[in-house]
Formats: C-alpha cells, sequence, structure tokens
C-alpha cells in the first residue's frame, strides 16, 4: 500500500502546512472556550474560575429558546437539502449531456451568486404575501428558505465525488443482476456517503451561520441564536453566549465522538 | 445519424435527469430563485420615500450603479465609490481564494493520505471549529488581533515587537478572518476530490522519474481539479457578498459590496438602487460560473477524446 | 424520509399553538428589554411576552410593512414614528383603556412626532454625544470637535458610531447648520469636514461599552446609556455633551393596526406606564425612561449618573432627530457612500 516505506503520497511541506493550519483553527476557539470560564465580567482579560455563565444562560429562556430553535431549523434543513442535492447529483453527473445540463447546474448554484441581503429582501416581500393569505406563520418560511441556500453546500462535494467514481462496479452490480435499487443502494450510496456526510455538514454550519436571511423571514418569537446576536451587536457579544457556545462545542465533540467509535467498530 | 436505440438513450437519460433534479428545482424556485424575480422588477422602480419601492418605472437605479448625478452641481460624473468598493471586494475574495487553497490543499491531502480508519478523526477536527457560529468565531478573531488582544500581548512579551501591531481595522484583518471563516469551504470538497484519487497513479510517476513538483503539477492537480472548481465557488462567492466579517473586523470603515448593497435597503432607503447592485453582482458570477463550467468539460471532452 | 416528515409536522404544530391566548408579541431592540420587567407582567397578568429582537429601525420597518409578521408592539424611534402612522402600520390608542396615560412626564406628551401621545408610549431616551478616556485627554470634551477636529493627543484614537444620521447630524450642527437641509453649500462642506477627519479615525463600529472600558478605543462617538454602563468598570471613561448640537432619541411602544392581541397589548402599555415599571426598563439598558415618578424606583448609581442626567447648560442644545426626505436624504447617503468608500 501506499503507506509502507518510501511513501509516494508524502510532498514536502504539507504535513507541517496542515498542523500549522490545525493549530490556527483551535486558537480562537480555545481562547472563546477559556473566556467562557472567566470570572471577570468583561472578555479582555482572564481573572479567575467561574461556572457562573453557564448558570446565567441556562436561566435566560431567550437564549435556550434561539439555541434551540437553531439546531432544529438546521437538522431538517441539512437533511432535506442532502437528500434532494443527492438526488439532483445523481442527475445531472455521470450521464451523457443533456439539454438543460448546464441551466440546472447554474440554478443549483444560485443560492451561492446572491449576497444574503438580497435574498432576504426577496423573501420577506415573497413570505409575507403568502403568510397574509394562508395566516401559517409558523417555522416552515425558514426552514424552506435555509433548505434552498444550503443546498448548493451540499450539492457540490457530492458532485465532486460522484464524477470520479469508478463505473465499474456499478456495471458489475447490474450484470449480476442487481436491480437498480440495489445497485444504488449497495453499491453506489456507500461510495458517495464520504460526499453526503461532507455536504450534510456543510450544509448544517450554513444553515446554523445565517443571520441576515434569517432576520428577514422570521416571525414573532422565531429568534435564533444568530439573530438573538445580532440583536446585541450594538452592545457587546456577552459572556454568556460565549457560554453557550462552549457547550454547543462540548455536544458537538460528545456526538461526533461517539459517532466516529460507533462507525469504526462497523469496519 | 443516431441510431433509434441511441436516440431513446439520450431521451431516457435527460428525463432521468430532470426528474431527479427537480426536487432541487422545487425547492429553489421557492426558497431563493423565485423571489428574485422581485429584485429585478425592483430594479426598475422608484425609491420610495421611506425606503420600499414606489410604483413607476424609471432606470435610474442602473443609470446609478456606475454614474452618479453629483449631488452637488448635477452633472453626471463616474461613481469612483462604487467603483473603488467593488475593486476591494473582488481583490479581498480573490486572495482569500488563493490563500485558502494554499493552506487547504496540504491540509486536504494530509487528511486524505492519512490510513482509512483515521481520515474521519481528522475532518472531524477541520468541521468542530465551523459548528461555533460565524459571529462568535469573528469576535474570537478580534480578541486575538486587537491592539490588546492575545497576538499583540504575546509578541510584546517575546520582544519579538516593541509596540502593539495595527491589524485590526484593516483590510488585511478581513482577508485574515474571511480565510479563517471560509477555509472549511475549500478544504471539504478538496478532499471528497483528493480521497478517491488512485495513488498508484502518484507511483507510476515516480517510477517514471517525474520530480515531486512535476507529480504536483501535471498528476495531482488536472484529476482533483473538480474539488479545485467547487472549492473555489464556495469560497469565492460567498467572500464577495460577505457582510459579517468586513462589518466587525474592517470596523465598518471600509465597505464591500455586501454591506454597500445592505446599506441600499436599510439606511440608505434606495432599495431600486441596492435591487440594480444586487442584479449585476448575480449577472457577472453567473456569468463566471457559466464560463468555469464550460470549461471545465471542454477539458475533459480533450482528456478522454 | 419519515423522521424528517414528523418532525416537520412537530415544528409546524408547536408554531400553530404559540398563537394561543394570554400570549403577546414584541417586537424590540435587542437586548433592551428587561427580563424582569416581563417575569412581573407575567406574574400579575398571566399573560405570556415573548420578545424578538431586530437590529435598526429600517429592518423593523420592512418586516412589518410586507405584513404577515405575527407582532402586536414594536418600539420605533421618534424618527420613525411618523413613518408608521402614515402608512397605517399602528392604530391610534384607545386612551380609555390607558387609565395611567397621564403619568407620561409632561415634557414627553406633546412631542413634535406624536403630539397627545395619541400612538405612543414612552419606552427609552438617551442622546449620542461623546466618550473620552481621560488619561488620555483631560481637555474640553464637550464638544463634536473630538470626532472632526480631535486634539493632537486622540488623532487615530476615536471611534465614530457607524449610524449614518447621527453622524451626519452631529457634522451639520457643527457647522451651524440645520438638520435635513437641503443646502448644497452646506452639504458640500459637511462632506469635506467629515472626510478630512476619517484618517484621524480608529474606526467605525459599536460595541463600545466593553471597548472603552478595556481601554481598546480611547475616545468614541457614543450613546449615554451605554457609556454609562463603561464608566461603571472603568472610571476614567467620561461622557460629554456637544455644545454645538446633539441627537435625542426616544424609543417608544406602538401598537400595530394588524395586532392580534390587543387586549393583551393595552394591558402592557399600560403597565409600562407605571413608574415602578418604567424604572425597570431603564434599570436593565440604563438609559432614562419618559415616566414622571420614575426616579425613585430607579437603581441607586443611576439617579445621579452625569451621563443619565443632563447638566442644565447642555439641556437646549440636544434636538430630536428628523426623517429626511428628498433631497436632503440623497445628500445624506451620498456623503455617507464617500465616507465608507
Amino acid at each position: 500500500m501506499a503507506d509502507r516505506g518510501f511513501s509516494v503520497s508524502r510532498l514536502p511541506g504539507f504535513t507541517p502546512t496542515a498542523m500549522l493550519v490545525f493549530v490556527a483553527l483551535y486558537l480562537p476557539i480555545l481562547m472563546l472556550v477559556a473566556f467562557s470560564f472567566n470570572a471577570g465580567k468583561s472578555v479582555a482579560s482572564f481573572e479567575g474560575f467561574t461556572l457562573q455563565w453557564f448558570v446565567k444562560a441556562w436561566a435566560n429562556d431567550h437564549v435556550k429558546d434561539a439555541t434551540l430553535r437553531s439546531l432544529v431549523i438546521a437538522v431538517v434543513a441539512a437533511s432535506v437539502a442532502t437528500v434532494v442535492a443527492t438526488a439532483a447529483a445523481l442527475g445531472t453527473t455521470r450521464r451523457k449531456a443533456f439539454k438543460g445540463q448546464t441551466f440546472i447546474y447554474v440554478v443549483i448554484n444560485q443560492p451561492l451568486m446572491v449576497p444574503e441581503i438580497v435574498t432576504a429582501v426577496a423573501l420577506l416581500i415573497f413570505f409575507a404575501q403568502i403568510k397574509v393569505l394562508t395566516g401559517y406563520q409558523g417555522l416552515g418560511y425558514l426552514v424552506t428558505a435555509h433548505a434552498a441556500f444550503c443546498i448548493p453546500f451540499a450539492y457540490l462535494p457530492i458532485r465532486a465525488r460522484l464524477e470520479g467514481m469508478d463505473l465499474t462496479l456499478e456495471s458489475a452490480a447490474a450484470d449480476l443482476y442487481a436491480s437498480p435499487w440495489q445497485t444504488f443502494r449497495f453499491v453506489t450510496l456507500p461510495l458517495l456517503l464520504p460526499g453526503m456526510i461532507a455536504g450534510f455538514m456543510l450544509a448544517f454550519v450554513t444553515s446554523l451561520d445565517d443571520v441576515v436571511i434569517t432576520l428577514f423571514v422570521k416571525s414573532a418569537g422565531q429568534d435564533t441564536l444568530p439573530t438573538y446576536m445580532l440583536g446585541q451587536i450594538r452592545r457587546q457579544i456577552t459572556t454568556e453566549v460565549y457560554a453557550i457556545s462552549t457547550v454547543l462545542l462540548g455536544l458537538t465533540v460528545v456526538l461526533l465522538t461517539a459517532f466516529f467509535l460507533l462507525t469504526r467498530k462497523k469496519d | 445519424m443516431a441510431s433509434e436505440a441511441e436516440t431513446r438513450q439520450v431521451a431516457a437519460s435527460t428525463r432521468a435527469g430532470w426528474l431527479l433534479s427537480t426536487p432541487a428545482l422545487v425547492l429553489l424556485a421557492f426558497g431563493a430563485i423565485g423571489p428574485l424575480l422581485i429584485v429585478v422588477v425592483y430594479s426598475f422602480l422608484l425609491p420610495g420615500k421611506y425606503g420600499n419601492v414606489e410604483w413607476g418605472f424609471s432606470l435610474d437605479a442602473w443609470r446609478g450603479i456606475l454614474f452618479t448625478r453629483d449631488i452637488f452641481d448635477d452633472t453626471l460624473v463616474l461613481a469612483d465609490a462604487h467603483l473603488s468598493i467593488f475593486w476591494r471586494s473582488v481583490k479581498l475574495s480573490t486572495l482569500t481564494t488563493l490563500f485558502t487553497f494554499a493552506v487547504g490543499f496540504p491540509t486536504a491531502w494530509f487528511i486524505a493520505t492519512r490510513p482509512q480508519k483515521q481520515r474521519a478523526f481528522w475532518l472531524f477536527l477541520i468541521t468542530i471549529p465551523f459548528w461555533t457560529n460565524l459571529l462568535i468565531r469573528t469576535f474570537a478573531i478580534n480578541e486575538i488581533i486587537r491592539s490588546e488582544g492575545l497576538l499583540n500581548t504575546l509578541l510584546l512579551w517575546l520582544g519579538v515587537i516593541d509596540r502593539p501591531l495595527e491589524i485590526i481595522y484593516t483590510d488585511f484583518a478581513v482577508f485574515v478572518g474571511m480565510t479563517y471563516v471560509y477555509l472549511p469551504l475549500m478544504v471539504l470538497p478538496l478532499f471528497a476530490a483528493i480521497d478517491r484519487f488512485d495513488m498508484r497513479l502518484l507511483e507510476a510517476g515516480y517510477d517514471l522519474y517525474a520530480s515531486r513538483w512535476q507529480v504536483l503539477r501535471r498528476i495531482i492537480l488536472p484529476i482533483v481539479k473538480p474539488g479545485i472548481i467547487a472549492g473555489s465557488i464556495l469560497v469565492f462567492v460567498p467572500a464577495l457578498g460577505a457582510y459579517v466579517t468586513p462589518r466587525i473586523l474592517g470596523g465598518g470603515k471600509q465597505m464591500m459590496i455586501g454591506n454597500f448593497i445592505e446599506l441600499q435597503f436599510g439606511q440608505g432607503r434606495n432599495w431600486p438602487l441596492g435591487a440594480s447592485l444586487s442584479v449585476t453582482l448575480l449577472v457577472i458570477v453567473t456569468a463566471a460560473l457559466l464560463v468555469y463550467v464550460r470549461f471545465a468539460n471542454r477539458d475533459r471532452e480533450v482528456n478522454h477524446g | 424520509m419519515k423522521r424528517l416528515l414528523t418532525a416537520t409536522a412537530m415544528l409546524l404544530a408547536t408554531a400553530a399553538m404559540a398563537q394561543a391566548e394570554g400570549e403577546l408579541q414584541l417586537f424590540n431592540w435587542g437586548d433592551y428589554t428587561s427580563p424582569e420587567l416581563l417575569a412581573k407582567f407575567e406574574k400579575e397578568t398571566g399573560i405570556k411576552v415573548t420578545v424578538t429582537d431586530y437590529d435598526s429601525n429600517d429592518t423593523a420597518l420592512a418586516k412589518i410593512e410586507a405584513g404577515g409578521h405575527g407582532f402586536d408592539l414594536v418600539v420605533p424611534s421618534a424618527n420613525y414614528v411618523p413613518i408608521y402612522v402614515e402608512k397605517g402600520l399602528v392604530q391610534e390608542l384607545d386612551l380609555s383603556k390607558l387609565p395611567h396615560h397621564g403619568n407620561i412626564a409632561p415634557e414627553w406628551v406633546n412631542v413634535d412626532y406624536d403630539p397627545g401621545r395619541k400612538y405612543s408610549v414612552p419606552w427609552q431616551w438617551g442622546l449620542t454625544g461623546m466618550a473620552v478616556n481621560q488619561t488620555v485627554y483631560s481637555g474640553d470634551i464637550n464638544t463634536s470637535a473630538i470626532f472632526l477636529d480631535p486634539p493632537p493627543e486622540l488623532v487615530g484614537k476615536v471611534n465614530v458610531t457607524p449610524e449614518m444620521n447621527d453622524i451626519i447630524s452631529l457634522t451639520t450642527m457643527y457647522l451651524g447648520g440645520e438638520l435635513c437641509s437641503e443646502d448644497p453649500e452646506l452639504m458640500k462642506k459637511v462632506r469635506d469636514k467629515l472626510l478630512e477627519a476619517k484618517p484621524k479615525w480608529v474606526s467605525m463600529d459599536y460595541g463600545m461599552t466593553e471597548k472603552m472600558a478595556t481601554n481598546d478605543v480611547m475616545a468614541s462617538v457614543y450613546w449615554n446609556g451605554a457609556i454609562f454602563r463603561s464608566r461603571l468598570q472603568n472610571p476614567d471613561v467620561k461622557f460629554g455633551f456637544p455644545k454645538e448640537g446633539f441627537p435625542i432619541f426616544m424609543d417608544q411602544v406602538m401598537l400595530l393596526a394588524d395586532a392580534q392581541n390587543v387586549e393583551e397589548a393595552y394591558k402592557f402599555l399600560d403597565f409600562i406606564e407605571l413608574p415602578e415599571n418604567a424604572a425597570l426598563i431603564s434599570g436593565f439598558a440604563r438609559y432614562a425612561n419618559g415616566i414622571s415618578g420614575s426616579g425613585e424606583f430607579m437603581p441607586a448609581d443611576m439617579k445621579d449618573a452625569p451621563e443619565i442626567n443632563i447638566p442644565e447648560e447642555f439641556k437646549s442644545k440636544g434636538v430630536f432627530l428628523k426623517t429626511c426626505t428628498g433631497k436632503a436624504q440623497d445628500y445624506i447617503t451620498a456623503i455617507w457612500t464617500e465616507l465608507q468608500k
């Protein structure tokens, strides 16, 4: 295998660069965690250890609701986006060029081309009409908007994965009388999975980060964590928010570790 | 002439292609693109007194992109303020894309060349920081690079510098922030492309006495090209319309296009100009993307032909 | 996929439930509503208030105007009040349902933007002035020269808050002009003054409560309540009232035309007209309110805070921001764009 002896896959300077990238990525995150335990009222200097910010954040219903709502929207929107993006990627790659293929490609990537504020204003006007007509003001609008702008983030990695995938395995399966569904389920899907996971993660993170579109689309009582924080921009991000981020981060690490260990056992 | 079977095959392929793409297209039509038609319409209307629009046809908003009627002597002059905002955005986004690629490629390569079992671990390591909100991450960077922040304190203590570096509130700070924020959007597609790269090709390359540079240039880069294209699009375009990072790290002294458009819809109360600026941005980026796709496709045909 | 559908259905259901009885939807500036106030209101009336945040008057107006938002009450600044009224987005208050309407302080009843307070109930008011760290500069800070002609000690250290109307107004008054002027000569001077001053600023940013307290920024154009909070952390921070004139803002609660919880909204409006409750609002965000007699319920540190109590000599210098239109607004936007290019 490639890893034995003279490693052909090693390129000079790549490993140190990667290590530096990881350090740089984690430095701000570690700072944020450190400050969430800071006894001082300000984030400017460290004045001792405390858990008071966690207690305060827990007691703040507004913050708690917003955090939960952000997570729910992100999970649903990213799932929807990944499913439809996978279908679209299967439809637009690895087949003879067909009429409208480029059109589909451009349409799917459109949300990337538009500054958020533009989509936000457009959606505000559009959804407001529907809200008035139907009287429904629920989270559905936010989920739809989020799922839509998450599609390209899910689509691109899946497509990149599909494009170079070996067709021989699928032909082999077909030769062995596997139905198209079986071929998809047992051959294509497992090969595609890393791309789908990458796509889901990108979509999830994108949804979790969105400020501007959410701000314009949300109805009464639909603050998410980012819109809550934007509302505070005139003051300063409070330490409570750092505490929430630390909790979310801890939760993520636990979940991902569990997922990681589980999938490793199965191998 | 194409045989009947071939025609049928093409038709089936077209049908399947469209059918599979339909859910995505419907969702996009509802949640992103359809509403944009409103923006196009708005760009031909008159600005309302207090924001919003008034129904009346006008081309003022379109002329307003490049030209501005000098507010003082009413002559039509080139809007150099608009041009310099556009230029700053393009410059910073390009630099960000190049730099994220420069550091993202080695990182993606590093992850993809780990033993199979470790890859997921490194991949998660890349994504974890990005499960933290964008605003918070930007504020965290702010804490590091500000005048009395971590970086300056450390450098002062080490004696490398004798007075704080003034990084915060400069274009450079925006560049650093955007690189940090958009890095995973480069690394993940690159990883997806490198991951399915057959390392035996490298052995073949070395067997033929190719240098490392030649291997990188002639074998690796062409094969991972779809990943490079995907990553560049994912980084460049959001960077072009960035709003939060320039606002926080740039100190709001210098606008990028995203902030400029937001100004028109907000305090500036010129929605039609905001709309025409948006459509312009849209057209430019879409055109660039189309060229990109054509280019990529043609390339592939040549390779395989 | 099925699980997905279930999750979506549940979401939609929860959203529908939110329209239950005893609810009130308040649309307010972020971090501006005292949780203590809401808890007290819920305890006394059984009505649960849900607060949703916005970060600018323009965003709030755009959302309300678009319709279908589900809000009952909104808290616009003074210069936006006439816009809401003119566009028919708010309803005239039925004063018989507000027995404590007379508690509004006399100087806040007949304001030009809502004479007789027929549409609005005061929430909080404050002003834009100069914050300066005394260790860096101890000269006269009661002037807009702090950011327009900074003394040598402050060059490269001043922050200017990115509020278009505040900054253009301060500059116009500094040059002796009227607000919303359509005089090109004056506006040209305003532009030149700002362009000349800009290289002497460090940033154009919010978040100065912290940055002034931590000595990251040594001077800033900012709001009095926010600087009051900085001074509590850092006694070197002092607030100045520009003698050339400074903008005063007041945010007030208005009842939306398409409000669904009208009775609950009246109960809330009457509730905040009681001095002890208005004091809760002020105690949280640290701005003055417009209700007589709330002073005695205020936190002790606010009663004689120099930031909140405008000195007698500067009282006449405060000016309400107006909503400029037409040519005046065009001038302002053009100057602002040029300033940030």
